[in-house]
């Protein structure tokens, strides 16, 4: 009960400092809208697929889990300048849950990313994208449990690092790899079986393949409950960690 | 108010492939009593502001107790949470929240209603004369207008003790003196206060009593007068130029009238004396006999420098 309201204050007041600079709205859509215009064409002869809907049937997912693992990594550095200006330090003197300190700020950057989602869902229906509503649900399901696990540990890494100029090569150099290794721009089913071996160990390989696996409307497959239980089960260690590092020294 | 035992905390550093552990507070006993204002003194680097954070649980002691406002540092840091106010060094509001969200949120992070949190607010933005800019973003905030701000979110849950981490380093006179009136009316309205700061007038001014830190211990505590009273005597400051310093030293140094000799940086000699009255024409036949003429002589009673450097053997201004 405590824990609930605390997080609801933290996300009260971090969302209401979000909305009162819309900016974000806009930067956070520009980018996925380029890939959508610039990027997507290209697909349709690359992918050999019958239309351009198919083509963005495979692709729009893709960019989803992309905006979740970047938008959340990146979360740390307003961390940083909240711990810079003592604000974190004037949290923890309070007895306020340490958990909802880190919560309330994941939730806002799960419900931040969801808009964004929701922007470019709307974007790609123009281009002929179809997609059932229940199944759409879920897929936003596995990118907010995904910004969940993103937005967490890099606030949690922010806490330890305490310098953006550490923050930003660490999370690039995670980042990169992850991209490549998930299939995100091009399926890996054209990938070499080494390529593949390795890209099986990377928990948003499995990510993107069960959001394709909800945009073509395909419930059943196994890649779908499976990406959800991997994205949570690393959402829940990724929380706990972060709470850990807020409720530890700070200095 | 505060009692504490042997309160230690040691840090390790790295620097390249070599850790060393810095004892930053070596077994520190305090006692402060309810309703003062109890004044932390001491040079940067000896283990006030991590005393100070220990204390308001911001970080766990190595070993040591302590006993705050009735609550166990160690064993209840949450019950202690509750009790106590702080307001950090280095500033504590956000550029783009208002003084009034700021207020009202700190509030509600002590689990205080929505209705009464808004009521406290505007209690504490007229008590702190920040009411004309409840609802300017802080970053349009003046540098004593702000500090203000981070005072009003220290004390909105009403504490029994409040620790104020060098409260006035930064301000101005005249803000300074505005802060000092306001950490006074804390006193009247019932608070214990527990400041830190390494200016000596003002631990003089403002403190009912106060303790000295050096090298992570408590070298002296007690009220400004008595720790003043315990150095006997009195001090004459001779002014001299740079030159005619060494000199007049050596003409003094061993004067049966002069307890104590110290060189003063910029020229000059500090005496501690047992008399100043006799020991002053003393002085001045010495210097005329020698040849040095001085530029001033001046008595005065012993200052809080003075007590630091007779308990640690330097001044608290050099160091």
């Amino acid at each position: 009960m405590k824990l609930a309201r605390d997080t609801w204050l933290i996300f009260q007041r971090q969302f209401q400092l979000l909305i009162r600079n819309p900016v974000w709205v806009f930067v956070g859509v520009f980018q996925p809208v380029m890939y959508l215009l610039l990027f997507a064409p290209l697909l349709k002869p690359a992918l050999n697929a019958p239309t351009q809907a198919a083509a963005y049937k495979i692709f729009v997912p893709g960019l989803l889990v992309l905006l979740a693992i970047f938008g959340g990594l990146f979360q740390g550095f307003g961390l940083i300048a909240e711990l810079r200006a003592g604000v974190i330090e004037r949290s923890r003197v309070t007895p306020v849950s340490r958990l909802a300190l880190l919560l309330g700020r994941s939730l806002r950057d799960v419900v931040s990313l969801i808009v964004q989602a929701i922007i470019i869902t709307l974007l790609a229906l123009a281009f002929d994208l179809r997609v059932v509503l229940g199944d759409l649900l879920l897929a936003y399901l596995m990118l907010a449990l995904i910004a969940l696990m993103t937005s967490a540990v890099s606030y949690g890494v922010a806490l330890k690092v305490k310098s953006e100029d550490a923050l930003a090569p660490l999370m690039n150099t995670v980042a990169q790899p992850v991209l490549l290794l998930s299939g995100i721009l091009l399926p890996l089913q054209f990938a070499p079986g080494w390529l593949q071996g390795i890209a099986d160990w990377n928990p948003f390989s499995w990510a993107v393949d069960g959001t394709r696996a909800l945009f073509a409307g395909d419930l059943g497959n196994d890649k779908v409950w499976q990406g959800l239980s991997i994205v949570a089960v690393l959402a829940v260690l990724g929380v706990y960690w972060a709470a850990r590092q807020f409720a530890r020294t700070v200095r | 108010m505060i009692e504490t035992r042997g309160l230690r905390k040691s840090f390790r550093s790295r620097a390249g492939r070599e850790t060393k552990t810095v004892e930053a507070v070596r077994g520190v006993d305090l006692t402060v009593t309810e309703g003062e204002i109890f004044g932390f003194l001491g040079p940067n680097g000896a283990g006030k502001t991590t005393t100070l954070r220990m204390l308001a649980t911001l970080i766990e002691p190595d070993d040591g107790e302590a006993i705050i406002a009735g609550a166990d540092l160690r064993k209840t840091p949450g019950e202690v949470r509750r009790r106590i106010g702080y307001v950090a060094q280095g500033g504590s509001t956000w550029d783009e929240s208002t003084a009034r969200e700021e207020l009202v949120l700190q509030a509600r992070l002590y689990g205080i209603g929505k209705a009464e949190a808004h009521q406290r607010a505007v209690r504490a933005l007229d008590a702190f004369q920040l009411a004309e800019f409840a609802d300017r973003k802080c970053k349009t905030y003046s540098g004593g207008q702000r500090r203000r701000v981070e005072i009003a979110l220290g004390i909105i849950h009403e504490p029994k003790i409040v620790f104020l981490d060098e409260p006035t380093t930064g301000l101005d006179p005249q803000s300074r003196a505005h802060m000092w009136d306001e950490i006074r009316r804390l006193r009247t309205d019932g608070m214990t206060v527990f400041i830190t700061t390494h200016y000596l007038d003002e631990a003089d001014a403002l403190c009912d009593r106060i303790a000295i830190m050096d090298h992570g211990q408590v070298v002296a505590e007690g009220t400004p007068a008595d720790l003043k009273r315990e150095i006997s005597g009195d001090v004459v400051q001779v002014g001299l130029d740079v030159v005619a310093t060494p000199q007049a030293a050596k003409a003094l140094d061993g004067e049966a009238y002069v307890r104590k000799l110290e060189t003063v940086d910029d020229g000059g000699l500090r005496l501690y004396v047992e008399e100043g009255a006799t020991a002053i024409p003393q002085i001045l036949r010495r210097l005329d006999q020698v040849g040095v003429a001085l530029s001033s002589i001046e008595l005065h009673r012993p200052s809080l420098d003075d007590v630091f450097l007779t308990k640690t053997g330097r001044s608290l201004r050099e160091s």
